[in-house]
């Protein structure tokens, strides 16, 4: 079949990225040609004004080169402008004669800068600000030492084009009509802020000034204004406007009025020839921003595609001024109206003005000085017109101060929907950034940059885009290149942990050696970290150091502020008898324990117990049968459970009895960080299972396993992992599972912060779809286990182990 | 000035470790780096009295099992960025046993 013809007129911004669009969803449907005036490929138009300050270079700008064409077989025709339009006989014909005939027409021929109808506007040295030319003019005028620039209009292009004069060593002079500095984002009071803050930089303002003349005989050498003030320039920019490109279309009969008009699938009059961008006039309004081209290309892609499912419905604007080191933020109608309030915050000594137009509490505007790092947030809410009436008193401090009960350093991000719109510029969504992120293993911005575009423009969303980063791949400045693990050494925890492994070394000092650590024998953070990889990695064979642990695992017991010791024996899965509470009584008279208590793990705690009272309350503890319950240690803790089958009207399985296995064949084990875990015997969940690092929730079929839940200074519930059928499965998948977390996770590092970091996919295909791998990790704890299984109290009850811990050396005096 | 008292063998504490000699001066706290140096402090720390005893030893330092600040074990001196100071006494190893250093003139608030 014969590809239909597609010509692009205008190979800016709005144009190519309806390209980019269409390529995506229909690669083979069209012939494509692309018309552009200007001699290069496309680029980056909002980025001309880093450019003119030095911040970035043309080449850095470029969005499609001219490979990027010729790889997709589009013929481009630079430097030619099209000049008519044959709608009769379906062509195009460019200055030069060239023509290319088409089935599909796109216009995407963007604005015209506005030019003053005063004398001596086309003298040599006046410009205006728009493209590539226009800043290399403005770049030689500054080199070849001319001195004086003024800017015409105090917009948000007059004052990116005069900070960037500025930045090229010129005086710049900002001349303005109204009194208000970008009046139609600012109100009056963040606009003086604004020029207060430039002023400072060095920029000059003539405010309520009317040009009447460009002065000069052969080059530019003043200004006039209304009342006769003339002012010295050597160079001319005119920032007061743009109007749609339209004379091509208007000359072709296409219908017009301030811009192309078109329907909401960004068809013009005649329904071959579409129009994007700034050119085009939709429901009335036109454009001189990117966000809404970017949702009018992708809604014109779409029916160029033949697909015809999409409108565009008109855009709400936010805009940022992107001048280094100033942050301004405006949104919506900032100016009120009737029925409006406004709420306000000043800082003035940190600078900052935030202002929101609220009606009906909706958010109908927001104008930020200083501090914008809440614009995305304010304008999510302004599009999605939400009610703020539950948190309208602080709405000002921002979305991180929004309670969030549990959820320790909340992050905004985070709390976005996957729609919801990160990069304006570049029209790039939450969920987008996320998948590429995850997808193509990003970790850099840059690369985040360059794979997404996010960020990659305007700049002012980087902050959002980090944090992005942040959340999703772990911290990233960390990820690429690690932390070390303190200040004994340069090497990170995952280096530490291979070089065991690797060079097999079951010694402290051997790592020490092998590392060439900076201490003699390291410190408080780094002994516990490698005795913890030594005996996790090589068990049975590795010395565990009694000295590189922390006092709780080195005597068994819970250290208390006053110095004395916490005792907490093992009910395993939270069941206990009359002996043992008996035995409990006793010990706790026998030897004068002031506080017996109920814990939050399903057992009893026997607090203020003297340090060598501790091997004789063991020993008693001991012969009733109660073995450590390791409530010290960075090892498994609890197995709390539920009533479950047995007496519950609810209960579907077993789960006391399966807790009590799980605690059975876990017990001693030494982990990263502690470890808990829980079984639930219906999804009513008493035994709060998903909240835990392993929680089994019973349900009739099988048992849900879900792992990485915290309930402790970051609330996190748990991921589902998977469902099994039997209990053996269930007891396998818990050993698997704590085998990968100590294998593979840092010290002090609990599962939920790791499973964040390694991700839940990758957790599953080492424990689900592995299942070779599963039993291989199930097998390795179990062996690890024949070490660790020895009730430390007992040891030590028995007097030969660490008796120098309990008794004092001698009493003098 | 000084009156030295016998506290038991070198041996008698691990390396990288310490033990607590009871006096009247209050609990003091003896410990061995891995150098076989001795050192001894008021077995409190400066910060909310954790027992030092208990903590982790490296280098010439401890670190307090309570709140992990870091004293110098020669002058008792915490390591910035924490402010305080306990009390150090001299001891010393002869033929394998250590002796303790211990004023002879009891301070009241010591013992308090
Ligand atoms: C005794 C107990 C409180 C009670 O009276 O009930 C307790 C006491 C302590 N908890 Fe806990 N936690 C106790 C249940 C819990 C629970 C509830 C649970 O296990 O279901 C949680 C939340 C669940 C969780 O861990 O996800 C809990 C979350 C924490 C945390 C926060 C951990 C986190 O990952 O965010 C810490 C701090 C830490 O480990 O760094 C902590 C630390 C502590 C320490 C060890 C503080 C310390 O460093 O000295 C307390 C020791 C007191 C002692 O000497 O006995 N405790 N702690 C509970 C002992 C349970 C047991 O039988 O072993
Ligand atoms: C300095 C500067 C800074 C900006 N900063 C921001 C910002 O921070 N945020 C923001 O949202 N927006 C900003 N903008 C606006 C943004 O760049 C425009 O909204 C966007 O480029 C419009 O895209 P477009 O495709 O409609 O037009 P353009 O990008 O202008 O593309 C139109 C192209 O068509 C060509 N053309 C026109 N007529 C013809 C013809 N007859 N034949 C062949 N080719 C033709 C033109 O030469 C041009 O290359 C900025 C603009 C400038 C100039
Ligand atoms: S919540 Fe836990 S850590 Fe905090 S005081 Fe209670 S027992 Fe101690
Ligand atoms: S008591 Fe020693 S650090 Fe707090």
């Amino acid at each position: 079949m014969k590809k239909e013809k597609l010509v692009l007129v205008g190979n800016g911004m709005a144009g190519m990225r309806t390209l980019e669009e269409l390529l995506t969803i229909a690669p083979d449907q069209y012939d494509i040609t692309v018309f552009g005036a200007e001699p290069h490929g496309n680029y980056n138009r909002i980025l001309l004004s880093p450019v003119l300050a030095g911040e970035k270079t043309v080449e850095q700008i470029m969005l499609n080169d001219l490979d990027w064409y010729a790889a997709r077989g589009i013929t481009l025709h630079t430097g030619k402008a099209v000049t008519q339009i044959n709608r009769a006989r379906r062509q195009v014909i460019a200055a030069d004669g060239a023509f290319a005939p088409y089935d599909r027409l796109l216009l995407a021929t963007g604005s015209d800068p506005i030019i003053l109808p005063v004398p001596g506007n086309d003298l040599p040295g006046v410009i205006t600000f728009r493209d590539i030319q226009d800043v290399q003019a403005m770049v030689d005028a500054a080199h070849a030492g001319r001195k004086h620039a003024v800017v015409i209009g105090g917009g948000l292009l007059g004052l990116e084009a005069a900070n960037g004069l500025m930045k090229q060593g010129m005086e710049v002079t900002v001349v303005h009509l109204l009194d208000v500095l970008m009046e139609r984002q600012l109100d009056t009071e963040a606009a003086a802020l604004l020029r207060a803050s430039l002023e400072e930089r060095g920029l000059r303002f003539l405010l309520g000034a009317q040009t009447v003349a460009i002065l000069g005989e052969e080059q530019v050498k003043g200004v006039r204004f209304k009342d006769g003030l003339e002012i010295p320039a050597d160079l001319v920019v005119m920032a007061v406007g743009i109007r749609p490109s339209i004379s091509l279309a208007k000359a072709a009969g296409i219908h017009c009025e301030r811009g192309i008009v078109v329907n909401d699938t960004l068809q013009t009059y005649d329904p071959r020839i579409y129009a994007v961008g700034e050119c085009v006039q939709h429901r009335g309004q036109t454009y001189g921003l990117v966000a809404p081209l970017w949702e009018q290309a992708r809604v014109c892609a779409n029916h160029l595609a033949h697909f015809g499912i999409s409108r565009y419905q008109g855009s709400v604007t936010s805009t940022k001024l992107k001048v280094t080191g100033i942050d301004v933020f405006s949104a919506g109608e900032f100016g009120g109206g009737p029925g409006c309030d406004e709420i306000v915050l000043r800082d003035q000594a940190r600078g900052v003005y935030k202002k929101l137009v609220v009606k009906d509490n909706r958010v109908k505007g927001a104008v930020l000085y200083g501090d914008t790092i809440d614009g995305s947030w304010y304008f999510q809410l302004l599009r999605e017109s939400t009610d703020i009436g539950a948190f309208r008193e602080s709405i000002l401090f921002g979305q991180a101060h929004l309670g969030n009960a549990g959820h320790g350093g909340g992050n905004n991000v985070l709390a976005m929907p996957d729609e919801a719109e990160i990069c304006g510029c570049n029209g790039v969504r939450k969920g987008a950034i996320v998948k590429a992120i995850t997808a193509q293993k990003l970790f850099t911005l840059e690369e985040v940059r360059a794979h997404t575009k996010a960020s990659a423009s305007c700049g002012s969303c980087t902050g959002l885009v980090e944090q992005l980063l942040a959340a999703t791949v772990g911290d990233y400045s960390k990820t690429s290149r690690e932390k070390p693990l303190c200040a004994c050494t340069e090497h990170s925890h995952d280096q530490v942990r291979k070089v065991i492994r690797e060079q097999h070394l079951t010694r402290l000092r051997a790592v020490f050696d092998f590392m060439e650590w900076k201490t003699p024998d390291g410190c408080h953070s780094c002994r516990p970290a490698i005795n913890f990889y030594l005996i996790a990695t090589w068990p049975g064979e590795a010395q565990d150091d009694a000295q590189s642990r922390y006092i709780n695992e080195r005597v068994h017991a819970n250290i208390q502020k006053d110095g004395t010791y916490s005792v907490v024996p093992r009910m395993w899965g939270g069941l206990t008898s009359p002996q043992e509470l008996r035995a409990i009584a006793d010990v706790a008279d026998k030897f004068q324990i002031p506080t017996v208590k109920v814990t939050g793990g399903q057992r009893i705690d026997l607090l203020g117990v003297k340090k060598e009272d501790l091997p004789k309350v063991w020993a008693d503890l001991n012969a009733a049968g109660m073995v450590s319950g390791h409530a010290y240690g960075k090892s498994l803790r609890t197995v709390k459970t539920c009533v479950g089958s047995e007496w519950c009207r609810f209960g579907t399985q077993d789960s006391t009895g399966l807790g009590v296995k799980l605690e059975k064949m876990t017990w001693g084990s030494w982990t990263p960080h502690k470890f808990k875990m829980a079984v639930s015997g219906c999804p009513r969940n008493c035994a709060e299972a998903t909240i835990k690092d392993f929680g089994v929730v019973c349900v009739d079929s099988g048992y849900e396993l879900h792992v990485g839940g915290n309930g402790g200074i970051k609330l996190r519930g748990t991921d589902l992992l998977g469902k099994v059928a039997t209990e053996e499965e269930a007891m396998e998948y818990a050993g698997a599972f704590m085998q990968l977390y100590r294998e593979e996770a840092r010290y002090l590092e609990r599962t939920a912060p790791w499973l964040e970091r390694v991700g839940l996919t990758y957790v599953k295909q080492r424990i689900v779809e592995d299942g070779e791998g599963r039993k291989a990790l199930h097998q390795r704890f179990l062996e690890s286990q024949q070490y660790a299984q020895i009730d430390p109290w007992a040891e030590r009850a028995s007097g030969r182990v660490a008796a120098h811990e309990f008794e004092p050396l001698r009493r003098v005096g | 000035m000084y009156d030295w008292h016998e506290i038991g063998a070198l041996d008698d504490v691990p390396r990288l470790g310490s033990r607590v000699a009871q006096t009247p001066h209050g609990d003091v706290a003896v410990f061995r780096t891995a150098d076989d140096q001795v050192f001894a402090l008021r077995d409190r720390c400066p910060h909310k009295g954790g027992p030092l005893s208990q903590g982790i030893v490296h280098g010439h330092r401890v670190t307090c099992p309570l709140h992990n600040w870091v004293l110098e074990l020669e002058s008792g001196q915490a390591v910035a960025p924490d402010v305080g100071c306990a009390t150090h006494y001299p001891v010393r190893v002869e033929n394998g046993r250590l002796w303790l250093g211990l004023n002879n003139v009891v301070s009241l608030a010591a013992v308090a």
